[in-house]
């Protein structure tokens, strides 16, 4: 179906999009590239000194970037645990025969799609305000001790808020995978005399690793640069207690200006994100080429 | 289910399904309540379900005292303006890479543009050495890297269509702290801060990636012999894109556009770092509830609900094209 | 008006050569059919014609200008596809005004002629319906009167009939024929079934792995194929073929007689063999053979015949009707 004159048509067609995206991650990237081999502080009067590698030397030993670095992996880490298990046991659930699914399921999808700072917030100030939050009231009738969410536990009401916007994503997709297993495979399995527990490891889940795989590799790559949440809540603090990678930049970028410091600290980011991207890109690869 | 399942045990998963449904929504069900109390009755603890003077002045102090008009019309221009451009640039490269793909590279071409490229990089390379200081000047050597990629560029719109495609959707995958500082920087030079310009500049180039992957998905499923038929008659390319093609692609582009509209209005991050008053979302709005004075529990429940009420309608009505936009079509 | 000529036109995909070197002419008001086996090139080359696809070498002539480097929609030809290609958002009426549209007619011509068409092809009550409400032969009409409103110098027909069930493909078939009696324009048709060919050509071009095997007129390619590959393409059931001595002996490599040309008798006869299997039909019997030491035969009696599987019988052809070719399988001269 090719002629000449729909493969020229194709070419000046895509060629805006091919353009825009590659002038929108080449040209900022390499920029931060520049920029992070250089001493170049917007508040520094001092000149503008080319470090070469010695500001990534600094960034990558500096604690500030190790604790950072070690709170993105722990956000990560747990972020994917809770919402991916927690994905799996809803959407297993869901796919049962349940009275008013339909409602039930926007009730469980509906948090995704509430913006990043007021979930925040809402959680902040409406659920762990030390005074007259909920979960006050929830701790204090079972009698257990109150906790401080944001002085004592500042990284884990970080998880949880974030886990709470992301279990959705991971119980829709993971929901949707369940759907497309054969009745007949859980039919042949009963008759061949497997229980509840045998049939989900050995049918299910292998049967739902690929969507498993995708869920954590695309919440990988978002959670990378969880930044909202951080903000509006801890602003990276107690301390850095809940400064990840992300905010780090942030902060060396727009609050103190160091625009060296935070380039690098960029390139670190964008690497860690490619790490994943390069996994996630053959599985769709893989989905393309079918 | 053609196994029955004994009464007990479909009572205990219904319960268990709803109690976890319940207690995943509860936030946002909390939100709304709290959003019709006044302050005391939100502040109050231990927390009250009843006996609440139920108000709407929460409502009319965000609506009459803050900027919120702004703010929400910033989020409606930006969501919808931003998409609808990407749709303008996606669709013509959608119909490019499924009806006019390149399925093997033009090996001629190919060598053609490595030695292009090869010239541009030295050309560049060399003016940037000749001009000695200036170089450092982003509005010197912008120019000057910008039509050395000439080549580059061409190169990747010549390769085949599928890694085109992954490398668009690569793109999207970048981290906006990677790129903040030289965004942030060019913004203040070029006077793009806290502009609805600016903002919607960037994330159209989110979603571009993601627009187009899934218009090219659903153009896909168009029969081709349709749209060579309107060439036999006569169609100009334009023509066929604008009779033939986008009325059969509607349902595919209003999926797309609502995914599309619920991503920009929720993003937080290039909203929250390159406005300040003038061109802030509803994000940034919220976002300044996180430094307040004095009682504002049920004004920022207020605000909350406002602020989600259109994204969860859109949302619930756009669950199936979430998982094929979110996850790239890797899981149907 | 309506001439096509194609001069050494080629086509390759890639190291693929589809279409070899075809030269081929066609006058004015012929109802030109391309007929061939699967993969043969007969869709290919019309898409070329078309403007669908562009050629690899050679030249595209339409009513003596070079349409060659033209785009589909400058070649002033019109097309029907095989899955009809209807505009599934658009009504009866819309569908055939659409060529009219992009042509920027004005309005009152075109409901003049979408009129008119719909009327031809008895479509006036189904104008307002969308392609998804019509039957599998409304809408082969639909596509029939969306070229037809274009007046175009030639028609192509893409297998039209293909996707239609038997008694249909006969009455479209006929309706087809009808058309081109009325319209006088060239129609180039293409078509694997080789009755389709048969009954409504002028003149068929019979396509052999992308290259031209033979063209002439209907019966001239029953009765004087030039080579083996149009001998058993053509006619059914299919030319029986003997090597061996019986062909040596009439000086040819291969000898060919058709089914209808094959006398058979339970006493005597040239080729000697055993029914394996034969089918009454009433109006005719066919029956096959294994003919010793040749192989398959098909004979085709007329009315009944008591011939039944395992019996011996004798097989004659019918000298002035029968073929011979040489080595090459080409057609030598009787």
């Amino acid at each position: 179906m090719a002629t000449q004159q729909t493969v020229t048509a194709g070419r000046i067609l895509v060629a805006p999009s091919v353009i825009l995206l590659f002038a929108w991650m080449l040209g900022p990237l390499a920029r931060t590239l520049y920029f992070s081999t250089l001493h170049y502080n917007l508040l520094d009067g001092s000149a503008i000194r080319y470090l070469g590698f010695q500001n990534y030397l600094d960034f990558l030993s500096d604690p500030n970037f190790i604790d950072a670095l070690e709170n993105t992996l722990v956000l990560v880490f747990s972020t994917l645990f809770i919402s991916v298990v927690g994905g799996i046991f809803v959407a297993l659930l869901m796919d049962q025969q349940v009275i008013g699914l339909n409602l039930l399921r926007l009730m469980v999808i509906a948090p995704f799609f509430v913006m990043p700072t007021v979930s925040a917030l809402v959680w902040k100030n409406l659920l762990m305000n030390p005074e007259s939050g909920f979960f006050l009231w929830i701790t204090k009738s079972l009698h257990l001790p109150a906790p401080v969410w944001f002085t004592n536990w500042p990284m884990l009401s970080v998880i949880l808020i974030v886990s709470w916007e992301w279990l959705p994503f991971a119980s829709l997709i993971l929901l949707t995978a369940l759907q497309s297993l054969d009745l007949e495979q859980k039919e042949a399995a009963q008759l061949d005399g497997a229980g509840a527990i045998p049939y989900f490891f050995y049918i299910v889940l292998p049967h739902i690793s690929r969507a498993i795989t995708v869920v954590i590799l695309i919440e990988t790559i978002f959670l990378l640069s969880v930044f909202a949440e951080i903000l509006v809540t801890t602003s990276g603090g107690p301390g850095d207690a809940t400064t990840n990678i992300a905010f780090l930049v942030y902060k060396q970028a727009l609050l103190d200006f160091d625009v060296g410091g935070a380039s690098a600290g960029g390139i670190v980011a964008v690497v860690l994100a490619n790490i994943a991207a390069i996994f996630l890109m053959r599985v769709i690869g893989k989905n393309l080429e079918a | 289910m053609a196994v029955r399942q004994s009464i007990g045990r479909r009572i205990g998963v219904n319960v268990l399904a709803w109690a976890i449904g319940f207690i995943i929504f509860f936030p946002i069900l909390w939100t709304i309540l709290t959003s019709f109390k006044t302050e005391l009755d939100a502040f109050a603890f231990p927390p009250k379900f009843f006996s609440v003077h139920w108000t709407l002045e929460n409502y009319k102090g965000v609506l009459d005292g803050s900027n919120y008009p702004l703010f929400a019309y910033n989020s409606i221009v930006l969501s919808i303006g931003a998409n609808v451009v990407g749709l303008l640039i996606a669709i013509p490269a959608a119909w490019s890479m499924a009806f006019a793909p390149t399925v093997v590279p033009d090996r001629a071409l190919t060598r053609k543009l490595y030695a292009a490229m090869l010239g541009a990089i030295v050309l560049a390379a060399a003016i940037l050495y000749l001009i000695g200081d200036a170089r450092y000047d982003w509005r010197i050597y912008g120019p000057i890297v910008a039509i050395a990629c000439i080549p580059i560029v061409y190169w990747v719109m010549t390769r085949r269509t599928p890694d085109v495609l992954m490398w668009m959707l690569s793109t999207k995958m970048m981290p906006g702290v990677g790129v903040l500082v030289p965004i942030f920087l060019w913004f203040r030079d070029l006077n793009l801060l806290d502009t609805r310009f600016g903002v919607g500049l960037m994330l159209m180039l989110m979603n571009l990636p993601i627009i187009i992957w899934m218009l090219y998905t659903y153009f896909k499923e168009i029969p081709v012999g349709i749209l060579e038929a309107a060439r036999m008659d006569g169609a100009s390319l334009m023509n066929e894109i604008v009779h033939v093609l986008t009325p059969m692609a509607t349902p595919g582009i209003a999926s797309t556009m609502l995914l599309a509209v619920i991503l920009s209005w929720n993003e937080a991050f290039w909203t929250l770092n390159l406005t300040t008053h003038n061109a802030a979302p509803l994000t940034a709005f919220i976002a300044s509830y996180s430094a307040p004075e004095g009682l504002f529990w049920a004004k920022l429940s207020a605000a909350s609900t406002l602020a989600i009420a259109p994204i969860l309608v859109l949302g619930w009505l756009s669950q199936k094209q979430l998982v094929r936009g979110l996850t790239f079509g890797a899981v149907k | 008006m309506g001439s096509i000529e194609l001069q050494q036109v080629r086509k390759s995909f890639g190291a693929v050569n589809i279409i070899k070197g075809v030269d081929l002419e066609i006058k004015n008001g012929e109802f030109v059919v391309f007929v061939g086996p699967s993969g043969c090139g007969k869709s290919t080359l019309l898409r070329l014609i078309a403007g669908l696809e562009d050629v690899t070498g050679g030249k595209v002539v339409i009513d003596g200008k070079d349409a060659t480097d033209l785009g589909p929609a400058q070649r002033g030809l019109a097309m029907v596809f095989q899955s009809y290609a209807l505009y599934p958002h658009m009504s009866v009426r819309n569908n055939i005004a659409f060529p009219l549209k992009m042509a920027k007619a004005p309005k009152d011509i075109i409901d003049a002629k979408v009129k008119r068409a719909a009327a031809t092809l008895n479509l006036t009550d189904y104008l307002d319906r969308r392609p998804g409400q019509l039957s599998g032969g409304q809408r082969q009409r639909v596509a029939i009167g969306r070229a037809i409103v274009r007046e175009p110098s030639a028609f192509l027909f893409d297998e039209p009939l293909s996707n239609l069930d038997a008694a249909l493909r006969v009455q479209m078939r006929l309706e087809i024929g009808e058309l081109h009696n009325a319209l006088k324009t060239t129609m180039i048709y293409v078509t694997h079934d080789q009755v389709e060919a048969m009954t409504m050509a002028d003149k068929i071009v019979v396509l052999d792995l992308g290259a031209i095997a033979q063209v002439g007129a209907p019966l001239d390619l029953y009765n004087r194929p030039d080579n083996l590959f149009v001998a058993r393409f053509i006619g059914s059931p299919t030319m029986n073929i003997a090597k061996g001595p019986s062909a040596a002996k009439r000086g040819a490599d291969s000898i060919g007689i058709r089914p209808e040309h094959t006398d058979i008798s339970t006493t005597a006869g040239e080729w000697p063999g055993t029914v394996r299997i034969a089918e009454h039909l009433g109006s005719e019997t066919f029956v096959y053979v294994d003919v010793d030491g040749v192989g398959p035969f098909t004979v085709r009696v007329d009315g009944e015949a008591p011939l039944h599987t395992d019996d011996r019988v004798f097989l004659n052809p019918r000298e002035p009707r029968l073929h011979k070719f040489n080595a090459a399988g080409q057609r030598i001269a009787a």
